[in-house]
């Protein structure tokens, strides 16, 4: 609280003057860092094309309308896929994020030193990169299809739910812990009988949500060729067949709906 | 009482889900499901076997990065994300913050409301990618495409996480700004911003730290960012370049987590 006096009246001030100096010298790197790459994209974009945008918009919608819905009876093939993707995905992720969350979090890693940082960078890295750069490295490396995707989802999904599921791990209530272990049980059983029913709520929680945002990002996993929808989406931008689009673009959106609403009502009943 | 001690009780957990029947039920109903879901998937595994020595070259290739055989595109390309994330997380914010302060009951009459309400969750639906093949459709190809798709992704996050925090923020401190008389702005500023203010310079660090990460491919769609590069290298079977590049996007990330990380635990 800063007050000045101002011609014998005092002034109240939200800061006084050096604070409020280093504000303004923040936001103005702030500006100046912004300016300078907006002047970057804007060397970079063809201003045509966006004072043009409004038009193309019109354009757009006026082919995309009415969607094709004859070419829906395509599509469940690659609906079912896509939901397989994910659910099978987040399956495999969770036998593999298990362990490593044991690992990492700091009361049940067996090695502070080695372990869990080999643990952590499992967690970072798995994390930093996007599904879709996974999924476009396997179907490099195994070939395009569902299965390249499944992997892709595994893999993208491990770190958060192994990150997610460490920090519950190390939030438990020591005390069962140590409750289990006055009965002279051995590691395993402090486990099995104190961590897993304490973390078993979170761990609920975390792989519904993950499944969610798996349906997510299954549906543009096809754009790279690693099966579902995105297939479908791709070869129809493709040949510029905007009715169809438009009829993914839909089912998209009411799969990524549904899929909210199954994750947020399961996680409210566990919780 | 010798004759409980003479009997041994075992104990048993207890099962998660309390109905047997319901136990029968969801097992059997999983097992079907996961017969049928592997049973469609079609795996290729002379494809997959063939793919192994790849994968494998591309395991070593991490071992080996090549940084130095195409530095002027890694280069570019991660300027390009750099800048592209800057960019339009600068320009989320802006838009966040009055569909944050429209989105929030307590402050927004109805309409608005409604409207902010709409526009944040026709934002959380559209999946980054999408919006970007849709912004390249309409702006052309080039990172121009991108920020659009990424400033307007930042409002469903931000916006939103705002909006409940808002909700959320203390009725006594409004009371008491309002009280002395203060107009609208001013109650926004001296009786709402101190209160949220932490939370969301927390939220903009993670959410620049998430518009990196998205950043890396929309490229791979044409909007701009280091995902071209990556995607060209792969197509060549350039392994060693590709591994350059994600282990760059790796360092990255951690930098960015670790001081968005460091500068949310200071406003704390």
């Amino acid at each position: 609280m800063a007050v000045s006096e101002v011609q014998g009246i005092k002034v109240w001030q939200r800061r006084d003057r050096n604070k409020q100096l280093s504000i303004w010298f923040g936001w103005l790197c702030g500006v100046a860092l912004f300016m300078f790459c907006w002047k970057y994209i804007s060397d970079a974009t063809t201003w045509y094309f966006v004072v043009d945008a409004p038009r193309i918009i019109g354009d757009i919608t006026s082919r995309m309308w009415p969607p094709r819905f004859s070419y829906m009876s395509e599509l469940w093939v690659p609906i079912w896929d896509t939901i397989n993707i994910a659910t099978l995905g987040t399956l495999v992720a969770i036998v593999m994020a298990v362990p490593v969350a044991f690992l990492a979090a700091n009361n049940t890693t067996p090695s502070k030193t080695i372990i869990r940082p080999i643990a952590l960078l499992i967690i970072v890295s798995s994390r930093s990169i996007n599904s879709l750069i996974w999924a476009l490295l396997l179907v490099s490396i195994i070939g395009p299809g569902v299965f390249a995707g499944t992997l892709a989802i595994a893999l993208r999904s491990i770190g958060f739910i192994a990150k997610l599921l460490y920090e519950a791990i190390e939030e438990i209530d020591t005390n069962q812990v140590e409750a289990i272990s006055a009965t002279g049980a051995g590691q395993a059983q402090v486990i099995a009988y104190g961590i897993v029913p304490q973390i078993l709520p979170a761990f609920a929680g975390i792989t519904v949500f993950r499944w969610d945002i798996n349906i997510r990002e299954s549906t543009v996993l096809g754009l790279v060729g690693a099966g579902g929808i995105g297939l479908q989406l791709s070869a129809s931008l493709n040949v510029l067949a905007w009715p169809q689009v438009l009829l993914i673009l839909i089912i998209i959106f009411v799969a990524v709906i549904i899929s909210e609403w199954v994750s947020a009502r399961v996680r409210h009943a566990i919780i | 009482m010798n004759s409980t001690l003479t009997t041994t009780r075992t104990w048993r957990k207890k099962p998660v889900v309390e109905s047997a029947r319901m136990r029968w039920f969801l097992g059997i109903g999983v097992a079907l499901y996961l017969s049928t879901a592997i049973g469609s998937m079609e795996v290729n595994w002379s494809r997959v076997y063939e793919g192994l020595d790849r994968g494998w070259a591309f395991v070593i290739a991490f071992t080996s990065p090549d940084f130095a055989g195409r530095w002027s595109d890694i280069r570019s390309g991660l300027i390009e994300s750099l800048v592209m994330t800057v960019t339009s997380t600068a320009i989320g914010i802006l838009l966040s913050v009055p569909i944050g302060l429209g989105a929030a009951r307590n402050i927004a009459p109805r309409p608005v409301y409604l409207l902010c309400r709409g526009i944040i969750a026709v934002s959380r639906a559209l999946q980054e990618i999408i919006v970007a093949i849709l912004m390249v459709a309409i702006f052309g190809f080039g990172p121009f495409a991108g920020v659009v798709t990424l400033s307007f992704a930042t409002i469903g996050f931000l916006a939103k996480l705002l909006a409940e925090d808002i909700e959320d923020s203390s009725k006594d401190q409004l009371e008491a700004i309002r009280a002395t008389g203060a107009s609208w702005s001013q109650l926004m500023n001296y009786g709402i911003q101190p209160q949220v203010m932490p939370r969301l310079i927390g939220l903009s660090m993670y959410r620049l730290d998430i518009n990196f990460r998205e950043s890396t491919v929309l490229g791979l769609v044409g909007a701009g960012g280091i995902g071209a590069t990556l995607n060209t290298s792969f197509d060549r079977y350039e392994f060693d370049t590709a591994a350059a590049i994600i282990i760059t996007i790796i360092v990255l990330v951690m930098i960015a987590e670790y001081t968005s990380g460091l500068i949310r635990t200071r406003l704390q």
